[in-house]
């Protein structure tokens, strides 16, 4: 649909063609997945990790379905129902620790896709409502998997879900009604508990049916590369299938691989010990941290500690909402025409920076909030906010990009000269070869 | 118009966070966080080696039958282990006698058949450890308004899980002269106990274990530092039932996944052959052909 050379759906059965003729639900199929979509051959291994959050967003709904068969969303319940799915129900280890490792790689795979997606400006124009999207996904997977980390009723549950809730109270006035009103009480309880089980089963539906708009928009320009220069001519482009759906799967194979290594021999690794203790509302652990890949967002939040105007807390709040709404607006702060950051020098050095800066705010997100892990945190986040909103604007007006390469075939495809020129006569070819 | 605002707004994120920099920094320096005693001397877990440690590791069923002798005579005292069944106990090596002799050796609360009325009677196979005491209120009341915790997930609730518990065990000690010289006010309280490896350094419980303490079946020396691994052996169990399947599954499952990745890459490897080529890879450019020529050339003594 996206190519004039996109090669059309040829039922191959009888079956197939009357389907087709009542439904076109093969031809949809061929279309976005099949030998029907053109994609850029140039793609390198960034580009796998949006067929794989597809895979961990499958791996999460079905493990996810089965697990709620036996949990109970009940205060005095959920942790015992816990227990029962790890030591009586067949196979239910499996299911709870793949569902629990399962988030961190979803998580994990969609950083990598987002990254991937700023390096190479995927989401500058015509692609600004398939990065939307995406933000909105990543959105919803933040609420999802918050709400998913309460259901154990552990201590970081309980003690997440008070803290978390408890960022709405920072608002005046309207604030802690609005913290009361989500949480069903003045305190995380039954009601609280019930409601986000609720959600947490809803969500990822929701956010099916948003991939689904995320692939649509995607598959109107095509995909972009890692030249950022757009499709010319069909030589630009190999069918998505057989050739990407055999990229994707071997290395989908390789990143299950690391997904078991650490579900089957460290499933534990990358959670709390304190969420086997079971909720105690009269017991605060020592330090409250959330998981992972929340750890930057807690960093900004904490590294608010004056009262300037504003209390401190709610500059925390506001802060670490607009950090993520500002990449809504990321196509109109980057101006620079061209997409890929391999062709930005200065863009390049920045966009590093800010990869390490992220990982410094994650390191501090997870520190207790002492001396100096605070003042690191304060400079760290003053430059993810500086880098999106200052310097990002300055550099694309400033910058002057390398020379691109005239097409996709141009950057990628080689040998034909150097084959069709007689061995080491050809004077277009290095010295050395002499 | 987006990229004035947000510089505004980048701006004034930026500016208050230097400004909470430059007020925090101020007041460390005129305040700097004064040490404490845990901080100072709390210790990280000694090293513990399991039979269960590592990706093929296997419970010693003998270790784990000497761990649930020291939980039943010591521990279980003041310790629950709410979430574990008689009938696991089979997973030990206990045969169903042996399980139903174990469990008839407890009781636990039961209603009386004929009037209805609350009692106790002997526990089965499927019933749960019962709890030392009644209620929290009563565990508390019987140890100096401490409580004492479940140990059934107790080596992964902790930080540092079975090496953890082992050096807890077995890290009582008295208090050093340093940290009295240096903090006099963290003198430990009475009736509280000096543990370096307890968080905030003075721990409730009484030390658990000595040496002698219980006689093992199978001769093995009842130590201090053996029972204390013993019974962290069997607490790793307790909250890990599962362990052992999880190492057998885990390891046909990556020999499954490594293998279909291996097909897989070929398969990539075979359709891609010629996909970023113009021509088809036959001549001297050949990678297949520029090593046999290479080859060849150093054969023949040809340099370059």
């Amino acid at each position: 649909m996206s190519f004039a050379w996109a090669k059309p759906y040829q039922p191959k059965t009888e079956l197939g063609r009357w389907v087709d003729d009542r439904m076109p639900l093969p031809r949809l199929v061929y279309n976005a997945v099949g030998g029907g979509y053109p994609v850029p051959r140039n793609l390198n291994y960034g580009w796998n990790f949006g067929v794989l959050s597809g895979i961990f967003l499958t791996i999460q709904i079905v493990t996810g379905i089965v697990l709620a068969m036996h949990y109970y969303a009940s205060a005095d319940g959920a942790f015992n129902s816990i227990e029962h799915i790890m030591r009586d129900v067949n196979a239910g280890w499996m299911l709870r620790y793949a569902h629990a490792n399962g988030a961190s790689f979803f998580f994990i795979v969609v950083y990598i896709h987002i990254f991937r997606g700023l390096y190479y400006g995927s989401y500058k124009a015509p692609r600004e409502l398939v990065w939307m999207l995406g933000l909105v996904i990543y959105l919803l997977m933040m609420a999802t998997a918050f709400m998913g980390y309460v259901l154990p009723w552990g201590q970081m549950s309980y003690w997440g879900a008070q803290v978390i809730t408890g960022f709405f109270s920072a608002f005046p006035v309207v604030g802690e009604p609005i913290r009361v009103w989500l949480l069903g009480g003045y305190a995380p309880d039954q009601a609280a508990l019930t409601r986000f089980f609720s959600l947490h089963y809803l969500l990822p539906f929701v956010i099916a049916g948003v991939v689904i708009l995320h692939i649509w928009s995607l598959h109107i320009p095509g995909s972009n590369n890692p030249t950022g220069v757009d499709v010319k001519t069909e030589k630009d482009t190999l069918p998505f299938h057989p050739f990407y759906t055999a990229k994707d799967g071997w290395f989908a194979g390789a990143f299950l691989t690391l997904y078991a290594a650490v579900l089957f021999f460290a499933p534990n690794a990358l959670g709390h010990p304190d969420n086997y203790i079971p909720a105690n509302p009269l017991a605060t652990p020592a330090h409250i941290v959330p998981e992972w890949y929340f750890w930057p967002f807690y960093a900004i939040l904490r590294a608010f500690t004056v009262d300037f105007i504003l209390p401190a807390k709610l500059w925390g709040v506001v802060a670490m909402f607009a950090s993520i709404l500002l990449l809504f607006f990321l196509p109109w702060l980057d101006r620079s025409p061209v997409r890929s950051g391999a062709y930005r020098p200065v863009f390049k050095r920045f966009f590093w920076l800010l990869m390490v800066d992220i990982a410094i705010l994650g390191f501090c997100g997870v520190m207790p909030a002492e001396q100096p892990y605070v003042a690191i945190s304060q400079i760290a986040a003053a430059y993810y906010f500086a880098h999106f909103l200052i310097i990002l604007p300055l550099v694309s007006k400033f910058e002057r990009p390398l020379p691109l390469p005239n097409s996709i075939s141009e950057s990628v495809l080689h040998g034909e000269k150097e084959e069709s020129a007689p061995y080491g006569l050809d004077k277009s070819a290095p010295a050395a070869a002499q | 118009m987006v990229r004035i605002i947000a510089f505004f707004v980048g701006l004034g994120f930026a500016g208050v966070l230097l400004i909470s920099l430059v007020v925090n920094l101020v007041a460390y320096v005129q305040s700097p966080t004064e040490p404490t005693a845990e901080h100072e001397f709390h210790r990280e877990p000694k090293e513990l080696h399991l039979a269960s440690d590592g990706p093929l590791g296997k419970f010693d069923r003998q270790q784990l039958q000497r761990g649930y002798q020291v939980y039943k005579e010591v521990c279980a005292a003041c310790h629950s282990m709410n979430l574990v069944s008689f009938r696991d106990l089979a997973a030990l090596g206990y045969n169903e006698a042996e399980v139903k002799a174990e469990a008839a050796s407890r009781e636990v609360p039961g209603i009386n058949p004929d009037t209805g009325e609350v009692t106790t009677r002997k526990a089965l196979p499927t019933d749960r450890f019962p709890s030392p005491y009644a209620n929290e209120t009563a565990a508390r009341a019987a140890n100096n308004n401490a409580l004492p915790p479940d140990l059934s997930l107790m080596t992964k609730a902790r930080e540092g899980g079975a090496a953890y518990v082992y050096s807890l065990l077995t890290g009582y000690q008295n208090q050093p002269a340093k940290l009295l010289k240096e903090f006099p006010a963290a003198k430990t309280p009475q009736g509280l106990h000096y543990n370096p490896y307890f968080a905030n350094l003075n721990i409730a419980m009484a030390p658990p274990l000595s040496d002698g303490q219980v006689t093992y079946a199978d001769g093995t020396q009842a130590t201090r530092d053996q029972m204390a691994k013993d019974v962290s052996a069997f607490l790793v169990w307790t909250a890990e039932p599962k362990l052992e399947n999880r190492h057998r599954y885990g390891m046909a499952v990556l020999i499954f996944l490594i293998i279909a990745t291996i097909l897989g890459y070929f398969s990539y490897r075979n359709i891609w052959a010629e996909a970023k080529r113009q021509v088809a890879p036959k001549g001297p450019l050949d990678p297949e052909n520029k090593a046999k020529r290479n080859h060849a050339k150093g054969e023949a003594g040809i340099v370059g």
